[in-house]
């Protein structure tokens, strides 16, 4: 007998299944057909419907029944065609007819694996919660024992240093008469004086060109015309050949990882580099996926990605989870990091970067006895990326504050703290308040902080959050034209815009750091480890952290 | 804000010059204590050049313990001094305020001077660690020539409180702090000015990066980067670590704590060693605002402040004899018959500098090096 769920459509959604409903107004609605084109995902369509319409015309009712053929917008239940409530449609509606609104039934997780396979995205940690980071609050604030200063006018200088500072004992300098000089034949590690805040690792193939040009010309205008030495990191996937063998290689941090893409190109290059790199980062793990290697999925491959990356179009390119070299973490890391130090002459500070983890003392404290391991960064649980699987973004991972406040204590004991510095990632800037959460970090002992998600949503308007918007970065479907390869997608971006963008961020988080230091009386280097200067209102956090609670 | 009283002679005085140099200063404390800290110790002391004077307060158990420690370890008493106490109404009396005049163990004899001090410094810290529980014994300083005595209430009672106006006790270096009791309880460890090894200073302003500075110290391996009841005992412990442990002269202590910006680094004939010791002591940088007077182990008395907040701070005198207050007036009360028209007022960037048996002053401008 056959089965009534064939009839009934029993074994079909409903849209309270789905994450987003799309509220549509038939009265506002023109039927232009915006809304259904742009849609990333298809989500929502026109459709031909017959409709029964009652009305009664007359003193008293007489009901007569009509029957009319109507276009309508209408929302798929198709699992593969959700609506991620990126609100595309909205934006294009010259009638405000349509929107998408959040469902908090929905019960998309339960049906995300089809085919056996588990749901894959973009993005972030789906946790609108409030981050430790933005629990902390800045309670020192000194008037008359150390009067404050006027972050308006006085002279701040808000650098930190990137590249390993050997102990003033082993530095090679000889007092002559009253003077020091400086010795011959010991090595001194390169040593970068940088903007604390930096664009953290995020590809050419996982950005758009336009959204990548727009950061770079960015950050470009901040070094050369606003003299905020602001640095990116390339993330895995190489540089232009243009930017290899210009005057601006200075301001990237070039990436390796473990699928070493871009390095042909990079290193075909070197001959040719007039400017050394900023640094070298060597990627072992991301916050936004622990364990698992870079992923760029077959639609984002084209034409440039493909040729930056040596590799041919339309594949899937996976990183593996870690480095196929690496047996051990004292012989491969710091071979690793050697070979770096020699293909730039030791004239470029290298430093590998993991995913925030309880493991990570042990990674620092075989950095700590490595002299020429420049720095360690850390990605806490926050992170984003392009493309993973979601449960690695959602369950796995470590948060940032506890993480940086344990390896920084562990420097103090040793009295490294200044000799390898931290740098923070994972979720600064999360809520909005980027200068609040990199000056908590640096307070809790790092060096400079990295951001990636929220430059994407600060600068180029990227429509992802915590309540799982958007996210489909790695489908190369990104409405913003952030993610995608697609040009039709991509030449949405203005990168002009971008720049623009990028530039005013980072010079009003530098007005905001300022506000934060100058109650402080911190001005001319960083409050580093300053956690006298933090209070926060839980009493499990304070202890956890070592600052005070307060209430 | 603490007031500051320093006076550096070829002659020697008595400590109730400073005492009544910070009367003069009075706005500007509160009276809540007094730390007056001798070196080239005169009077009483005058014969006993070269051997370690131990500067302690203690109960008389402490005394006990102390005397048994003392000997255990090897160290022969040649001579005591306590102050002929006045009791003053507010001030509380303890029951023993000592300096006492040691022979080194025999095993030391013939030691050089480094490991004398190492000596001499570990013996203070073990005698710290015997009576800071319960309070029972205090030291404050324990080297050749340097006579430390601290406690709380009002400067000038407590130079009458400890009969200085009465005593023959004198010497040719004296700093004297009068306390301004703005953040932390009021304890003898947290009373300036501080000592290590024969590097003493006092401060005042809060110390806004202490923490960090702290903790960097604290991982230099030195047993003696300890304590930290104030904020200002890290001054000490740099001026010990640049100019001792590392050998800098002291000069660049202002480059440490107060390092130049790269602009004014590139025209310093140093620049290059400067360039990598402002990044390796990146954590020892104070940004002020305080003014730092202390003295080193050769007898040189110095003064430098913050780069940027400038706390006052003024320098005056003749040859012979210099006042380094946090207060001009305090200087009129110590020096009144200078030539005003030169004394010194230390800019952002200057160090002064006023060299042993107070010969003469030096303004050491860090932008030129």
């Amino acid at each position: 007998m056959e089965s009534a769920a064939r009839l009934d459509q029993n074994h079909q959604l409903s849209l309270k299944e789905l994450p987003y409903i799309i509220q549509w107004r038939e009265d506002r609605c023109t039927r232009c057909g915006r809304c259904t084109a742009v849609c990333p995902m298809k989500s929502i369509e026109p459709v031909v419907q017959v409709q029964r319409l009652v009305h009664s015309e007359g003193e008293n009712p007489a009901p007569k029944v009509s029957r009319t053929v109507s276009h309508v917008v209408k929302q798929v239940t198709e699992i593969e065609r959700y609506c991620i409530g990126c609100g595309t449609c909205t934006l294009v509606c010259p009638t405000d007819a349509i929107f998408p609104e959040y469902n908090f039934q929905h019960k998309f997780y339960h049906f995300k694996n089809k085919g056996g396979i588990p749901y894959m995205r973009g993005g972030r940690r789906n946790d609108p919660s409030v981050s430790t980071l933005d629990k902390l609050k800045f309670t020192r604030i000194s008037m008359l024992t150390d009067p404050a200063l006027d972050a308006g006018r006085h002279e701040f200088r808000i650098r930190t240093l990137l590249g390993r500072n050997l102990p003033a004992e082993q530095l090679p300098i000889k007092v002559e008469g009253d003077r020091l000089t400086l010795g011959a034949g010991a090595f001194i590690p390169p040593v970068r004086e940088i903007y604390p805040i930096r664009i953290g690792s995020m590809s050419i193939g996982a950005l758009s060109p336009h959204m990548w040009e727009g950061l770079a010309m960015g950050i470009t205008y901040l070094n050369e015309v606003e003299g905020l030495p602001v640095v990116m990191c390339s993330g895995e996937g190489g540089l232009p050949p243009s930017i290899l063998k210009s005057r601006y290689l200075k301001y990237f941090i070039i990436q390796i990882a473990s699928g070493y893409f871009g390095w042909d190109e990079i290193i075909r290059a070197l001959p040719d580099m007039i400017e050394d790199p900023c640094a070298i980062e060597i990627k072992y793990g991301q916050g936004a996926k622990p364990g698992d290697g870079g992923l760029l999925q077959a639609y984002k491959v084209l034409g440039l990605i493909a040729k930056i990356r040596g590799v041919p179009q339309f594949v899937d390119l996976a990183s593996p989870p870690t480095h196929q070299t690496k047996y051990s973490i004292e012989e491969a890391v710091a071979k690793m990091i050697q070979s770096m130090s020699m293909a730039w002459g030791f004239r470029v500070p290298v430093y590998p970067k993991i995913s925030g983890t309880k493991t990570a003392r042990a990674v620092l404290n075989n950095l700590a006895r490595n002299p020429y391991a420049a720095a360690l960064c850390i990605d806490g649980e926050d992170g984003g990326t392009g493309a993973a699987y979601n449960v690695s973004m959602d369950k796995m991972g470590h948060p940032i504050a506890t993480n940086i406040r344990d390896c920084y204590l562990d420097l103090v004991k040793q009295g490294k703290q200044n000799e390898l510095p931290l740098i923070a990632a994972g979720g600064v800037g999360k809520t909005g308040s980027l200068a609040a959460n990199a000056a908590a970090l640096i307070m809790l002992g790092a060096s400079a902080v990295d951001i990636g998600k929220y430059i994407m949503q600060t600068a180029a308007g990227c429509f992802g959050d915590e309540h799982n918007r958007c996210n489909v970065c790695n489908l190369g479907r990104c409405p913003r034209g952030i993610t995608t390869q697609d040009p039709k997608l991509y030449r949405r971006l203005d990168p002009d815009k971008v720049a623009e963008r990028v530039v005013e961020v980072f010079k009003s988080a530098d007005v905001e750091l300022k506000k934060i230091f100058a109650p402080l009386g911190r001005s001319t280097e960083l409050p580093i480890g300053m956690s006298d200067a933090l209070g926060v209102g839980e009493k499990d956090i304070a202890d956890r952290l070592q600052i005070s609670y307060v209430c | 804000m603490c007031r500051l009283s320093a006076i550096t002679s070829s002659d020697y005085f008595s400590p109730m010059e400073n005492i009544l140099a910070l009367e003069t200063m009075k706005e500007g404390h509160d009276g809540s204590g007094l730390g007056l800290m001798l070196k080239d110790l005169g009077g009483p002391f005058e014969e006993f050049k070269g051997h370690p004077v131990l500067s302690a307060i203690c109960s008389n158990q402490g005394l006990l313990e102390l005397d048994e420690y003392m000997k255990a370890h090897g160290f022969k008493e040649k001579f005591t001094w306590a102050p002929s106490i006045k009791n003053i109404p507010g001030v509380e009396r303890r029951e023993n305020y000592l300096a006492k005049v040691y022979d080194y163990p025999e095993s030391y004899g013939d030691k050089p001077m480094r490991e004398k001090e190492d000596l001499l410094m570990n013996t203070r810290l073990a005698l710290r660690k015997i009576g800071e529980p319960d309070g029972s014994l205090f030291v404050f300083s324990f080297y050749p020539d340097v006579l430390t005595l601290k406690e709380v209430g009002d400067p000038l009672a407590l130079g009458e409180f400890f009969g200085l106006d009465r005593s023959d006790i004198k010497a040719k270096i004296v700093l004297a702090q009068g306390r301004q009791n703005t953040n932390y309880a009021i304890y003898l460890y947290a009373c300036h000015p501080f000592f290590i090894q024969g590097y003493g200073t006092m401060t005042n302003g809060e110390n806004t990066a202490f923490v960090p500075i702290r903790e960097f110290l604290s991982g230099r391996g030195n047993p003696g980067y300890m304590g930290y009841n104030s904020d200002s005992e890290v001054f000490t412990h740099i001026l010990h670590y640049t100019n001792r442990t590392l050998g800098y002269p002291l000069h660049y202590y202002k480059d440490v704590i107060t390092p130049l910006k790269e602009n004014e680094i590139e025209n310093r004939s140093d620049a290059a060693a400067l360039r990598l010791l402002k990044k390796s002591l990146r954590p020892l940088c104070i940004d002020g605002p305080n003014c730092v007077i202390g003295f080193t182990p050769d007898g040189s008395v110095f003064m430098v402040q913050d780069a940027k907040k400038l706390r006052p701070g003024a320098v005056g005198g003749k040859p012979g004899k210099y006042a380094l207050m946090s207060e001009v007036c305090g200087v009129d009360r110590a020096v009144p018959d200078r030539d005003k028209a030169a004394d010194i007022f230390p800019m952002k960037y200057d160090t002064v500098i006023i060299a042993p048996g107070a010969r003469e002053v030096k303004v050491w401008n860090q932008l030129h090096g």
